[in-house]
């Protein structure tokens, strides 16, 4: 066993230094308790397992181009993000309890923080949470918390992925959870309008919503805020190389998917979730948080803070139960971020943008290709309708190597003939055009 | 002798304006938008200016100021921080698992595409529900404490379907926080069931406490001093008898793998922290993987998706079932990490499996045995994979403290055991050496912690002013607090 030191003489002399026998070890185990052997294979050598593996790997169909997006999304990931974030000392390091050799660590959390602040426009950040889907329910349970009401309003055009989600974990929970249908892709201000009471909570929206529509919610934050409710926004961070921040539009409550700042699709996880908010409301925010001090002789280094917050001091009062972040995901992130910097997020995002707007122009102009929601400006996502089933067509350009969508009757009613269509930066205009083409010939 | 160490800047302090670490291409599309003004951000988000070479030496640099597994000892007790063999991780960056959109199978036809992801899930549910005696796992969970969430939230819905009203969890006094955490936040009321004399649960407390409002237990056994409860099968029993559930805690499983079964014992539902036992990297934090496992009666509630195997040898994600929980990931769980646990699965097999366990408890017992003399020892005997010493003793004689016997393992170039947990034990250091670590390295931690024992005696100030080889000495937290900066703006 390659992964086991002790030789059989040194188990021996060990056992024999402190008196044991072998099978003294397990001793206060009762005997019925016992299970019988394990009916598992015997183990591999490392030769082995790597040609499995590259067998398994190799029934995974990687070579779609991929315009597949809903929250997830191929973009491309600079070699320095993996050279940095494989060192060892970061991956085998645990959480850091002991900040004194965790420095390498705690400083990338605080200065994860700090963009995910800067991007979103807002105060304070925690150290990272599962992914964007239960960084949303903890911040909807969090703004349960601040304002001890139990209502929210969530509209149909976030993430349905997620609103599913907050479903399934508040079942066993007092809350009433409104969705409000989108107006013509934008969220519906009417409808939210009108359901916003005194013991409203929090009203949930999405930036580009999950049809790629681009918003502006200073109006809904007012609104909220008016009836002593927060403004959760859940938003896409590449998008905010160009687009407003949630901060600036005075959002409560920011969170988000970090995936496409520098992790890879790897199947739907691991990802990360952010979440940032006001100063005013960081000791209802879950999750762990990293702060600057000094030491005795004045020098800067970082601590774990308000852990009276967390599970393993409040026990059942907990603001949450989670004792973990996604520490390597949020270290990426950050690599990702220190290395395209400030004019390098833009250009990325505008990038997304005009190769989106490329996409538009070339796959409306196909015969009864139309846009779902031609008033709406988008970022790098959108709505085709086609003139025929959606599921069917991008079932065809599979076959011709083109992952050309995700087609949303899974999720909205009448909405068969609806293609979600995702460009990233990574998409050239060959592709594109490649698309449109193989697009025209199955219509 | 003491490291001349400068605070190291933050990347925003070496940021320079106009200087680049990435070239974005030229765009070859023929439109550049602009887009309405209201919907722009005023002025680019500040992030860093900074070349390659700077972000390379800067998170080099940080890198360096870290204790890892592969860098020194690390016997942080309940966390087990085993050795990650580097297979794993190459096989996780291959490209056919690393570029996998997670919808593609939710697209007609897309199933088929990706076959060797569904069957990496499907196996290792396979081979989990072998090792823990459980009729079915969802891999979903992201974290030990999302599977424990997850868990209850089945817990309620089996309650639900079948008309119970139950109120009530509870947890024995030794529990992780995480367990009362869950269990309130899925909407229990959490009560605490004190330990015996021996440190394990009262039988006669969780007697008198049991009654109709009663949903059910949440148990770790091996528990966090180490020590497994010999009446654990009577606990499952008892629960059952109220119509409540019995959850297992698996961050300890590693004491017992491959020699217990949790379903055996007469669990419901069991979560797996597969960066413990199954030895995925603990990433500073994160990310991890809670896999949960549940008798047969509540199969019909594990959380959508599922992934099958039809007739024809291929695999499919199931989403019609009804009495499902619903979703609680977006996908099939941290894809990435139930890879590593897989590969580390099939190297390991049944034989290397049931030594893990043979050998994490030598391990721990060897160093119980050779420090007995030097600390106190609260539940002496043999101990399961991890030991708990109290500094009490030091504490009385000298007024060192736990925390100062940490510090000084750090000087001695070993990352300290955890501290002043499980609460129960005053001044407690729970010890876990994992099976991975040599006699050598044992040794030389054991004659670490006898010279800080003499030392204690002795020079007890040079252990209060310890680390000293440290980038940083020990941080002011009551300042980090009170003046609240967790951000540069």
């Amino acid at each position: 066993m390659p992964y086991i030191s002790h030789t059989d003489q040194q188990r021996a002399q060990m056992l024999a230094e402190i008196g044991l026998k072998p099978e003294d070890l397990f001793s206060d185990i009762p005997p019925a308790l016992w299970c019988r052997p394990l009916n598992l294979p015997e183990g591999l050598s490392e030769q082995e397992v790597r040609s499995r593996l590259a067998a398994i790997a190799s029934k995974n169909y990687i070579h779609l181009t991929c315009f597949l997006g809903g929250g997830f999304y191929d973009h491309f990931i600079p070699a320095a993000v993996y050279a940095l974030t494989s060192r060892s000392e970061f991956y085998t390091a645990y959480t850091p309890y002991q900040p004194e050799v965790s420095q390498g660590t705690l400083q990338a959390i605080y200065e994860f923080q700090s963009v995910i602040c800067r991007l979103t426009e807002m105060e304070a950040s925690n150290a990272s949470l599962y992914d964007g889907g239960t960084a949303l329910y903890e911040a909807m349970m969090m703004a349960l918390r601040l304002t001890r009401r139990n209502k929210v309003i969530v509209d149909d055009s976030v993430n349905p992925i997620y609103r599913v989600m907050l479903h399934s974990y508040t079942r066993n929970l007092k809350i009433e959870l409104t969705e409000t249908e989108n107006a013509g892709g934008l969220a519906n201000r009417e409808a939210i309008r009108r359901a916003l009471d005194e013991q409203t909570a929090a009203v949930i929206v999405q930036n580009p919503n999950f049809f790629g529509c681009i918003d502006d919610f200073t109006d809904l934050a007012e609104a909220a805020h008016s009836k002593g409710a927060l403004l959760i926004v859940s938003c896409y961070p590449i998008s905010l190389g160009i687009l407003k921040a949630p901060g600036a539009m005075g959002a409560d409550i920011v969170t988000g998917e970090g995936q496409s700042l520098g992790l890879p699709m790897c199947f739907g996880g691991p990802y990360l979730g952010f979440m940032a908010t006001r100063k005013e409301y960081v000791r209802q925010m879950p999750g762990r948080i990293v702060g600057q001090t000094v030491d005795a002789q004045g020098r800067r280094g970082f601590v774990l803070t308000l852990q009276a917050r967390e599970q393993h001091i409040r026990r059942d009062k907990a603001t949450s139960n989670i004792c973990s972040n996604e520490a390597l995901c949020a270290l990426t992130a950050l690599v990702y971020l220190c290395l395209l910097g400030k004019e390098g997020l833009r250009e990325t995002a505008q990038l997304c943008a005009d190769k989106a707007s490329y996409a538009y122009q070339r796959l409306t102009a196909i015969p009864g290709v139309r846009p779902h929601f031609p008033a709406q400006w988008f970022f790098n996502e959108m709505v085709l309708d086609l003139p025929c089933e959606a599921a069917e067509a991008a079932a065809k350009l599979i076959e011709r190597g083109y992952a050309a969508g995700f087609p949303l009757s899974r999720y909205y009613k009448g909405m068969n003939n609806s293609l979600l269509i995702a460009v990233t930066e990574k998409r050239t205009k060959q592709e594109i055009g490649m698309l449109a083409e193989e697009l025209e010939a199955i219509l | 002798m003491k490291r001349k160490e400068k605070a190291m800047k933050l990347v925003f302090e070496k940021s320079a304006a106009g200087r680049r670490g990435l070239r974005i291409p030229k765009s070859d599309v023929p439109t550049s938008i602009h887009l309405k003004k209201e919907y722009l951000r005023a002025q680019p988000a500040a992030l860093p200016e900074l070349s390659e070479l700077d972000v390379v030496r800067h998170f080099t640099e940080l890198s360096r100021r870290n204790y890892g597994v592969d860098t020194n000892f690390y016997p942080l007790g309940s966390c087990t921080m085993k050795y990650n063999p580097k297979v794993c991780e190459r096989i996780a960056s291959y490209p056919g698992f690393a570029h996998l959109h997670p919808l593609l199978p939710q697209l007609r036809g897309g199933g088929m595409l990706t076959q060797g992801a569904l069957e990496v899930l499907y196996e290792t549910d396979l081979m989990l529900r072998e090792i823990c005696g459980m009729a079915a796992f969802t891999m979903q969970p992201m974290a030990g404490a999302h599977g424990e969430l997850t868990g209850i939230m089945m817990m309620a819905a089996y309650h639900r379907d079948r008309g119970n009203h139950k109120t009530t969890v509870l947890v024995p006094d030794s529990a992780h926080g995480t367990n009362p955490a869950s269990a309130a936040i899925a909407g229990y009321t959490v009560k605490t069931v004190p330990s015996d004399e021996h440190g394990c649960m009262s039988l006669s407390a969780l007697k008198a406490m049991l009654n109709e409002e009663t949903a059910g237990i949440m148990l770790t056994c091996p528990n966090t001093l180490g020590l497994f409860n010999p009446h654990v099968k009577e606990i499952c029993e008892l629960v059952h008898s109220v119509d409540g559930l019995a959850y297992y805690d698996g961050a300890n499983l590693n004491a017992i793998v491959g020699k217990v079964r949790p379903g055996d014992l007469g669990f419901d539902i069991v979560h797996v922290n597969l960066h413990k036992t199954f030895a995925t990297p603990h990433g500073g934090g994160g990310p991890g993987a809670g896999p949960v496992g549940v008798a047969e009666k509540l199969v019909d509630y594990l959380p959508v998706s599922v992934v099958v195997k039809r007739e024809d040898g291929t695999y499919a994600l199931e989403y019609n079932r009804p009495k499902s929980i619903g979703y609680i990931a977006p996908f099939y769980g941290n894809f990435g990490v139930i890879l590593r646990a897989y590969v580390y699965l099939l190297m390991l097999g049944r034989e290397g499996l049931e030594r893990v366990a043979e050998n994490a408890v030598l391990n721990a017992n060897y160093i119980q045995e050779k420090l007995k003399a030097y600390y106190d020892v609260p539940h002496p005997g043999i101990c399961k994979h991890e030991c708990v010493l109290s500094a009490a003793r030091q504490v009385k004689e000298s007024g060192i403290h736990a925390l100062d016997i940490a510090k000084a393992l750090i000087d001695a170039g070993f990352h300290p055991p955890t501290m002043y947990f499980p609460t129960i034990v005053k001044e407690s250091l729970m010890i876990e050496p994992t099976e991975c670590e040599s006699k050598e390295t044992l040794d030389a931690f054991i004659e670490a912690m006898i010279a800080i024992a003499q030392k204690a005696r002795t020079e007890p100030e040079t252990l209060r002013a310890a680390p000293i080889t440290t980038p940083v000495g020990r941080l002011d937290e009551t300042k980090a607090a009170r003046e609240l900066n967790i951000a540069c703006l």
